[in-house]
């Protein structure tokens, strides 16, 4: 049922960005942000509820939370770059997509970095 | 989720509301109120769409507990 809803949605919004865009094409970006956001939070409930089934099966599994959460947040800091950046490049400012691109990139270094740290330390105790 | 539909109604409203009022105001003569009400328009829905992308990232920090 909710596919259905999504698809109306999205052509809906889309139909319209087509028909603002002739005379002013800076609203028709912004009806296409707004669309994209709404899109989103329909699903967004989903997924949290999808990550609440994997947190208690790493729970369960005995996994450490930190690994989980930086995991999370990889994930989420992915998608908000990503949304920005497509954001850039439907409106033309590919040299900005990609800035944003490279830094949520760096931001993602950063915290991936702890756990590669925490990896080659297991290595090592490994090695004799 | 009725409600999500309306803001791009509205938004679609106020671009086409926006573009009609240009064209009267051109063939009025007063090309300089025309671009008022350009503005006027891109305020309104920015405000709209900030609103709406302070939602977004607000639900996303919970979620992916960001922050």
């Amino acid at each position: 049922m909710d596919v259905i809803q999504i698809v109306v949605i999205g052509l809906i919004a889309t139909v319209l960005i087509v028909v603002v865009k002739t005379q002013r094409p800076e609203l028709a970006l912004l009806l296409s942000v707004a669309a994209g956001i709404i899109l989103f939070l329909l699903v967004l409930g989903k997924i949290g509820s999808i990550i609440d089934i994997v947190r208690d099966l790493a729970d369960r599994a005995g996994i450490g939370s930190i690994y989980l959460g930086t995991i999370l947040k990889i994930i989420g800091i992915a998608y908000i770059a990503e949304f920005g950046a497509q954001i850039c490049r439907d409106a033309g400012e590919g040299a900005v997509a990609t800035k944003i691109e490279f830094a949520s990139k760096i931001l993602i270094m950063v915290l991936a970095v702890p756990i590669v740290v925490a990896v080659l330390d297991a290595l090592l105790k490994l090695v004799p | 989720m009725g409600s999500s539909i309306d803001l791009i109604f509205k938004i679609a409203g106020v671009g086409i509301l926006v573009a009609v009022l240009n064209s009267i105001l051109k063939t009025a003569g007063k090309e300089e109120q025309g671009h008022i009400v350009t503005l006027a328009g891109l305020v309104i829905v920015f405000m709209w769409v900030i609103e709406l992308l302070a939602k977004l990232f607000d639900q996303v920090k919970t979620v992916f507990r960001l922050f």
